[in-house]
């Protein structure tokens, strides 16, 4: 009977596609164990600056920096989008770029420009694809996140800030919850919020010497404070892409697996009714005889 | 948290906690000059210059070495805390890092009229979703 051939050939390549997938979900495990590591390393640095500007700020209140100043009059906004470099992770691009794609449509309708800092390729491709103004962009960033590959697209946008063509920078990524679940976020980085930079532990009445000086001092402070958040977004990106991508094969190889007891079911039962056919044959032959 | 010969100290990185632990006297290299800190310190912050961090840890005999990058240094009388940098920074070199950044952004942005295509967006991720949710009907269906 035909199909036979057609069949066993496809039940083959099925199989095939299912050892891939199947690979692909354990190296996406075994890497999801090392990114998440790296993730949670990334956490005392920022909480440490991020109290340590506390203090500053208690410290120093007459000076405020340009970067906690809220600006009365929006006119342009800054994103920075951080999306994986690579596809098959389900949809967790998709719904960051749902996200930056509506906050766009939002900003026009207010009149307001954006710029744009993409990281990651697939960000990098749909944000051009629409056209969006990106300023800046940083692909390929491998499976360690980097904080100095980091530093250069975001200095565009933060000088483009301080000089003023920028008026607020939002960062949107995908926050890493379990490795079930995974969300896109908006958070706002500037200008940063009071509660922001608010300590941990209790006041304190002195201040510190300052080497060269305060100012000096808390704007250095500031810009690691922001890129440390920058960097902590891009190592959730980094874990929630692996997990995403785990239950993504997982998902995969499951369907392989049930398109593969399906195509055995045809090609026994085309099987069985070849038999049949034959054997009828050859009965109602030798009764003819 | 420290008794009074020693202090706490943590030397942190954006991507790793480098060293934590009690130590009875730090040597850097601030920026303008080696710093020896003691326990009981007066509060003080400043930028550290590349170099090595010395760590003199209770009831040993061997420093811990470790090297930075650069970063920040802050003290408070029972504890230290140095905000290491992981890559080697400078004006020069961010701005140079940044007008990379920029270069291949406008390489690779052919019309940079900022119009955006909104259909073409929505367009685009409908049908990943419709894709996604195709996939799961299919998972639910069996």
């Amino acid at each position: 009977m035909a199909g036979f051939k057609e069949i066993r050939s496809k039940i083959r390549s099925v199989e095939n596609t299912k050892k891939i997938t199947k690979a692909m979900e354990m190296v996406a495990a075994s890497k999801m164990r090392k990114v998440q590591e790296r993730m949670r390393a990334a956490r005392p640095y920022s909480a440490t600056v991020r109290n340590i500007a506390g203090h500053l700020a208690e410290a120093n209140p007459e000076y405020t920096h340009p970067f906690m100043v809220k600006r009365d009059v929006v006119k342009r906004a800054g994103l920075i989008v951080v999306t994986t470099d690579k596809g098959l992770c389900g949809g967790m691009n998709t719904n960051v770029l749902r996200s930056v794609t509506s906050k766009l449509r939002e900003f026009e309708e207010r009149n307001i420009g954006s710029d744009v800092v993409a990281i990651g390729s697939k960000g990098v491709g749909f944000l051009s694809r629409i056209g969006a103004r990106i300023v800046s962009q940083v692909v390929q960033l491998g499976d360690t996140p980097h904080l100095a590959k980091l530093i250069g697209p975001v200095k565009v946008l933060l000088d483009a800030y301080q000089a003023g063509e920028v008026d607020e920078i939002h960062l949107f990524y995908t926050r890493f919850i379990n490795t079930m679940s995974q969300v896109p976020v908006t958070e706002q980085l500037v200008p940063l919020s009071a509660e922001h930079l608010r300590p941990d532990w209790g006041t304190h009445g002195w201040d510190y010497l300052y080497e060269p000086d305060a100012p000096t001092v808390i704007d250095d402070l500031l810009k690691r404070y922001l890129e440390s958040m920058i960097y902590r977004a891009l190592a959730e990106n980094m874990a929630s892409e692996q997990s995403a991508r785990r239950m993504a094969m997982k998902a995969a190889t499951d369907n392989a697996g049930n398109v593969i007891s399906e195509l055995r079911l045809v090609y026994n039962k085309n099987r069985q009714a070849a038999i049949t056919k034959e054997l009828s044959e050859i009965v109602s032959g030798a009764a003819a005889v | 948290m420290a008794d009074a010969s020693t202090m706490h100290i943590d030397v942190v990185s954006a991507e790793e906690e480098i060293f934590s632990g009690e130590a009875e006297f730090v040597a850097l290299p601030g920026e303008s000059g080696e710093l020896g800190i003691y326990p009981k310190h007066t509060p003080l912050i400043t930028r550290i210059r590349p170099g090595s961090v010395r760590i003199k840890i209770p009831g040993q005999a061997e420093e811990e070495l470790v090297f930075v990058a650069g970063g920040i240094l802050e003290v408070q009388p029972d504890m230290v805390t140095v905000l290491a940098e992981t890559a080697i920074r400078g004006h020069d070199l961010d701005e140079a890092r940044a007008s990379e950044a920029k270069k291949q952004a406008e390489e690779a942005l052919a019309n940079k009229s900022g119009k955006i295509d909104y259909a073409k967006a929505q367009a685009e991720l409908a049908e990943a979703i419709a894709q996604l949710q195709a996939i799961t009907r299919m998972r639910t269906k069996r």
